[in-house]
């Protein structure tokens, strides 16, 4: 039991001025996966059986193979901000944070690797 | 971490069925939640048998003749019964659809099909059988200055507003504080400490844009923050549910568009 006033409860730390950038880069990166993901699918969808050697030729080409590292980067960038927003509904106290740090590292970890798998196609 | 089920003294059981009233033919069903902190005991819902022939149209009517013949101790805000003063908020519904929060006095008995049910406004802590508690609702109202905020010397007869900028706050001064928005909206539920919900929001943009304000960026300053303004996701239960036909998610939607203009 706190001995709060009902204003203080109200207004508790006051404002972080902070939360424009993040709703900002999640309409940005909405609006690029919006136009990736059809070409991402047009490029490689017409790929899925080929053979090992077709599929590495097609991705040899610069258009598919930045369609394809475009898609993973800001796909997964969009889901780290995306899932960021999820925990801070409904986890509170440290596990919030923790979750966050661990979902962040989570969504680098696999944005390199799909980005370095298509690299490695590539070239 | 969220809580998913209710705790076990919340959890709600059968009360008592009312007897009908004698010689009745047009009768009702009401199932009613009941709530009263002192006896101890667990929430439960009592049912009566309203005889329509000698009742009021409105929801609200049907309560106050409950509490009038049937049982005394049933508990509810009331006090303009017509829409205004926002006092009669609650969640009503059919025992088989979904109920929704609006207010008793302007909703009619006849657009519920079946047995109605009636619940106090959802995830507030309970005063009594339909009474929420509103204490933080109404701080955090006036924790967005609700009035006029100016710097310039006053006027020597008043403060000027053209026909336009009057137009800009219909849709926004009719808000009547019922709590039937911010009670229905899943963010609230969750986070309903730090979000300050869609009708504290509504209020805001209401003195953001009226013309005669000169404390707009310190209103938007204060606004901008993950949990008090953008845990709002355009769910639309606000809007939805408004008994006033008001639409808070549109009065969000404009203070975010307001915040993003001021930064991009």
């Amino acid at each position: 039991m706190r001995y709060l006033t009902d204003r203080k409860r109200a207004t508790g730390w006051g404002s972080s001025k902070t939360g424009t950038d993040h709703a900002w880069s999640m309409k940005v990166s909405s609006v690029a996966l919006l136009i990736l993901i059809p070409l991402f699918l047009i490029t490689v969808a017409p790929y899925t059986g080929q053979p090992y050697e077709v599929v590495i030729d097609h991705f040899s080409r610069p258009f598919p193979a930045v369609i394809a590292a475009l898609t993973i980067g800001v796909g997964f960038m969009h889901f780290k901000d995306g899932v960021r927003v999820l925990i801070e509904d409904y986890v509170h106290g440290p596990a919030e944070q923790w979750l966050i740090i661990a979902m962040t590292c989570l969504c680098y970890a696999a944005a390199a690797f799909g980005i370095i798998a298509v690299v490695r196609l590539a070239i | 971490m969220v809580q998913l089920t209710l705790p076990k003294n919340s959890r709600i059981t059968t009360g008592k069925t009312w007897p009908k009233p004698d010689g009745a033919t047009n009768l009702k069903t009401f199932h009613i939640y009941r709530y009263d902190p002192d006896s101890g005991q667990n929430p439960r819902v009592d049912t009566y048998f309203v005889d329509l022939d000698t009742c009021g149209p409105m929801i609200l009517d049907a309560l106050i003749k409950i509490k009038n013949e049937i049982d005394p101790t049933l508990t509810f805000r009331r006090s303009c019964r017509e829409g205004i003063c926002g006092s009669c908020a609650m969640n009503i519904g059919g025992t088989k659809s979904k109920g929704h929060n609006t207010l008793a006095c302007i909703y009619g008995i006849d657009e519920v099909k079946g047995d109605i049910a009636i619940y106090p406004l959802p995830h507030m802590p309970v005063v009594k059988d339909l009474i929420p508690d509103l204490t933080h609702f109404y701080a955090q109202h006036a924790s967005i200055m609700p009035w006029l905020e100016t710097k310039t010397n006053r006027p020597a007869k008043e403060w000027k507003q053209s026909i336009e900028d009057r137009r800009k706050l219909d849709g926004l001064y009719e808000c009547v504080m019922c709590a039937s928005c911010s009670t229905s909206c899943p963010s609230y539920w969750w986070n309903g400490d730090r979000y300050l919900g869609p009708a504290a929001l509504l209020h805001a943009y209401r003195w953001i844009i009226d013309s005669r304000d000169e404390a707009t960026g310190e209103r938007l300053d204060d606004l901008e923050d993950p949990f008090k303004l953008y845990r709002c996701h355009t769910i639309m239960n606000c809007a939805k549910t408004c008994p006033k036909g008001l639409n808070p998610a549109k009065a969000i939607a404009e203070i975010k568009k307001m915040m993003l203009e001021r930064t991009v």
